[in-house]
């Protein structure tokens, strides 16, 4: 049926093309003829060819074209009285007795806009007559082409400010109101198309009713560039009337597409002058127009402008833009009750980006677009619509872009209280966003109170939250969370202790709740910035008299013993372990020894009871000696008591080339190179003495159990740390007992049950070199080596 | 001319956020040839980063290493010159040079890369030359107070080595260089 009418129409366009053309040529005969009867005759017949009612609009058009087309030579025709003889005025009058209206009016037309030309009466009247008497075709299709006709013939002809037909009362108004009318009789007649018909061909309507929209919006086109509206006229008579008939019209096709095109046509300063008038209409509309889309549209040109150049916006200022369309969204929204979520979100969207735009210090405005988003979720459980949580993440992060300070982000009220509107996934992607704007401005947070309110937006990150079990994150997203917000705990940082204490105590306070997986993450931060501030407060002299405690370093580390403690729950002994080591480091350049004390108690009781991995009780001794080796803050009692523990669990150590090592490593402890410094060369000597005979013991169980004595490298090692502490000045190293040494070796590297091994046979020879290089040097140091043979 | 980039102790994320963003911009990938890193990353993120700069990356085992699989101690040989590598808190005392200077001996190398200390020196001493990068984060050290960030960049040429240290102090970057040169091809003396 469809498609056999497609080919009919096809057939009808092609009848009507041949039957212009054929009449045409008639009519052109004529005009070379100067015969006006003739030519109106033909004229008339052409014409009549438009009086279809076959076609759709898409195939009226191309026939119309041909129509037109052949008009322009009858008008050329009747501007030359020469030719035919008749005033204008009786032209005028002639062309009124063609048969049937519509030719009599395309004629008419042609007619009147040789008359406008030619002077002989003022335009406005011949306007109001032509625009009056097109009221006679009352056929949408061919009313809507017929006006179009008009229009066109008409546009170069209208009483502009400037232009040759204005004057003797024929003004700007003049031209403003014929526009009016015909844009008006358009639209009636656009509209009156979605009713004609039977409704199951409705689709086919709405569609054909598309293809002439142009037409009608034309109008609107040429309203705009009439030079005479100003912003006045504008304001007073060209938009209320266009509005009038928008709304009057209650149809939603038209109205949306002549709100649409009044919005891209008129320029932005006159949408802020009449943006009440504009708004009130908005709200008049149909229900089933998006105005969301209007509005949307609207605030993207407003805020194109507003950024085009700052000298306007004063302007936004003057007519309350903000208030203005703030008020429209919420009624809009509220009228709307049904519409999805999701609809008012974006809506909101495009407020808070015009806002940021044109008003961005007024935080207060931006708060309040977040509190409209409050109130829209409240009562309403959390967000499943995947489209509305994106909206909600452009609406939270777009003041955080703008800004680039989160800070400023976490003043509004409202904006934490989004947030917890959210899912706990959605409402880990805004936390990340938010931490990551954070890390790129490097934004400093100064107050403890931002902190709190910082650590409670990004609350899903920091602790499990609606029952989700840590267990069920992918562990590489679950890392990557935990590194950043270890990462962001650096960043809030205050020069005034007492505040930096408070916002550690924040700190500590949201991340203690986090759970056994996320504290080996969050608990280092948190340590080496309270022992930054420990170190701040070092140099700060005295204590500050006043009511309140000052932050010293004393509260701080028992602050850092509570946040140590923590990872006994993980467990994490080997990392507690190395922050205990800190701390007592600090401790002691703070010369508190009993603190210090504790805190090697807490590494010594942490490696006794939970360091079993071999490998991690040599790292973890050698952390406790080296440690140990620098703290001077010991008196005599404390000090053997943890040598001795250290020494004592070197000797213990599973592999006997680690106990060597350990327990030379722990000579060092008995000598400090330091003026006063311990210098116990007794105890030095023992450990050494002790380190050979644990490197003796290893030679001796390799020739048992593998048939050839290990390599001497831990010789070499222990002679070279006997030259060391020989340099020093040990006087119970002794010359001879080097010589004897150097002799071991040389024996064991000659014996034939020793394992070859270049690494200790470059090693010795590197060591052989350096005494020699010593022995070269001369001074004390060459009288000092003068002994040695080697 | 090989460049060779040294740094570590970045600590990152227990005791500093990231590299201070005037190192990041000097830091360009395809103008390396080698990096040397003295350990304490800690995570992957930073070794992943510091593969962008450069593929040829060696890495000794801090103590706070996520990865505990680094090796102990590292050697390498690059044009003339053999590097070894090694975090450094296990040589005690901590940042005693004879002391390195006595496991520069056992690895049998020209050049000694260690850290720890988070204090940037470069010694030489009858066997060879030993150079802490520092912390390229200028993380806290309970060894050195007022740690600046710091890296090196070793430019080795034949016998010859410049060492660039690239330190940044109240904001901008200062770079100071010293030479060394070896008189043999087996070992400096």
């Amino acid at each position: 049926m469809v498609l056999e009418r497609a080919e009919d129409e096809e057939k009808w366009l092609a009848e009507g093309i041949a039957a212009i053309q054929q009449n045409a040529f008639y009519m052109h005969r004529a005009l070379d003829a100067n015969n006006l009867r003739e030519a109106l005759k033909y004229s008339a017949l052409m014409l009549s060819e438009l009086r279809t009612s076959n076609l759709s609009p898409h195939k009226y058009y191309d026939l119309y074209m041909r129509a037109f087309g052949e008009l322009r030579g009858l008008e050329m025709f009747f501007k030359d009285e020469s030719r035919h003889g008749v005033s204008i005025v009786d032209l005028y009058e002639l062309v009124q007795h063609a048969g049937n209206i519509l030719p009599r009016l395309y004629l008419l037309c042609t007619v009147g806009s040789v008359y406008i030309k030619s002077k002989e009466a003022p335009a406005k009247d011949i306007l109001k007559d032509l625009v009056e008497m097109c009221r006679g075709v009352q056929h949408p299709i061919r009313g809507l082409f017929l006006r179009s006709y008009l229009s066109q013939v008409s546009r170069d002809k209208l009483p502009d400010i400037g232009s040759e037909y204005e004057g003797d009362g024929d003004t700007v108004m003049d031209a403003v109101e014929f526009v009016l009318q015909n844009f008006t009789e358009m639209n009636k007649l656009w509209v009156r198309l979605q009713h004609q018909g039977p409704g199951r061909i409705r689709e086919k309507r709405e569609k054909e009713r598309s293809e002439l929209r142009d037409l009608v919006g034309k109008n609107l086109h040429v309203l705009s560039q009439i030079e005479g509206v100003d912003l006045e006229m504008y304001k007073e008579t060209v938009l209320p009337g266009v509005l009038e008939q928008v709304v009057n019209c209650k149809d939603d096709l038209a109205q949306y597409y002549l709100m649409e095109c009044l919005i891209q046509v008129f320029p932005d300063e006159y949408h802020l002058q009449t943006l009440e008038a504009l708004l009130g209409s908005c709200s008049q509309l149909q229900p089933t127009v998006d105005v969301k889309m209007l509005l949307s549209q609207l605030m993207e040109r407003l805020s194109n402008y507003a950024a085009s150049s700052p000298d306007v916006l004063p302007e936004f200022l003057q007519v309350e833009a903000f208030a203005k369309l703030s008020s429209a969204i919420w009624k809009v929204v509220d009228a709307h009750a049904e519409m999805p979520v999701v609809g008012a979100i974006s809506l909101y969207v495009s407020l808070l980006t015009f806002t940021l735009r044109v008003h961005p210090d007024r935080l207060d405005y931006v708060d309040q677009v977040l509190g409209a988003c409050v109130n829209k979720l409240s009562g309403k459980p959390k967000l499943e619509d995947r489209r509305a949580r994106k909206q909600i993440v452009a609406l939270l992060s777009a003041p955080i872009e703008k800004y680039n300070d989160v800070v400023r982000a976490l003043t509004l009220p409202n904006y934490p209280r989004v947030m917890e509107y959210l899912d706990s996934s959605t409402n880990k992607q805004m936390a990340m966003v938010i931490i990551q704007s954070i890390m790129k401005n490097n934004t400093c947070i100064k107050e403890a109170d931002k902190v709190e309110v910082l650590f409670e937006l990004i609350e899903g990150l920091v602790k499990d939250v609606d029952g989700i079990a840590v267990d069920e994150l992918d562990e590489e997203d679950f890392n990557e969370e935990q590194n950043y917000v270890a990462r962001l705990i650096h960043m809030p940082y205050n020069d005034d202790s007492e505040e930096m204490l408070k916002i550690m105590c924040a700190v500590q306070k949201h991340i203690m709740g986090g759970g056994p997986k996320r504290l080996p993450f969050t608990v280092p931060p948190l340590v080496f910035s309270a022992l930054r501030l420990v170190r701040r407060l070092q140099s700060q002299d005295g204590e500050v008299v006043g009511e309140e405690l000052p932050a010293t370093p004393r509260k701080l580390f028992r602050l850092l013993s509570q946040i140590i403690e923590a990872l006994s729950s993980v467990p994490s002994p080997e990392l507690a372990l190395r922050l205990y080591l800190q701390c007592a480091e600090a401790a002691g350049d703070c010369d508190l020894e009993p603190v210090a004390y504790e805190f090697f108690t807490q590494a010594f009781v942490l490696y006794e009871e939970e360091v079993a991995d071999s490998k991690a009780q040599v790292t973890a001794i050698h952390l406790i000696i080296g440690s140990l080796q620098r703290m001077t803050v010991f008196g005599v009692e404390n000090r053997d008591t943890l040598t001795h523990k250290a020494t004592g669990y070197a000797a213990k150590l599973l592999k006997k080339p680690d106990q060597c090592r350990a327990v030379y490593a722990c000579s060092h402890l008995f000598w400090v190179d330091d003026q006063k410094g311990i210098k116990d060369g007794e105890r030095v000597l023992l450990c050494l003495k002790r380190a050979l005979r644990i490197a003796n013991a290893a030679q001796q169980m390799a020739s048992v159990t593998r048939g050839s004595a290990g390599p001497v490298t831990l010789f070499v090692e222990i002679l070279n740390k006997y030259l060391y502490l020989f340099e020093k000045g040990n006087p119970q190293i002794t010359s001879s007992a080097i010589q004897s040494l150097v002799e071991l070796i040389q024996n064991e590297m000659q014996s034939d049950s020793t394992t070859q091994d270049p690494a200790s046979d470059t090693f010795f020879a590197s060591t052989v070199r350096y005494i020699q290089y010593q022995k070269e040097k001369g001074g004390v140091m060459g009288e000092k080596y003068e002994p040695k043979k080697v | 001319m090989v460049l060779v980039l040294a740094l570590g102790d970045l600590h990152v994320p227990h005791r500093a956020p990231d590299l201070p963003a005037k190192f990041k911009s000097m830091l360009v990938p395809g103008k390396i040839q080698h990096i040397i890193c003295t350990g304490n990353l800690c995570i992957k993120e930073v070794h992943d980063y510091l593969k962008t700069l450069c593929p040829d990356l060696h890495i000794a085992r801090g103590e706070y290493d996520e990865e505990t699989r680094y090796p102990e101690t590292k050697t390498l040989t690059i044009g003339q010159f053999k590097l070894g590598l090694c975090h450094g808190h296990q040589v005690i005392p901590w940042g005693d040079l004879d002391s390195l200077a006595m496991l520069q001996r056992q690895l049998d190398v020209d050049i000694l890369v260690t850290g720890h200390t988070h204090q940037f020196t470069a010694y030489k001493h009858e066997g060879g030359v030993v150079i802490n990068p520092g912390s390229a984060t200028g993380a806290y050290s309970s060894i050195t107070y007022d740690v600046n960030p710091s890296f090196v960049l070793m430019d080795i040429d034949g016998l010859r080595v410049v060492v660039y240290v690239y330190e940044l102090i109240d904001g901008e970057v200062k770079v100071d260089k010293i030479d060394f040169k070896k008189t043999t091809t087996t070992t400096a003396h």
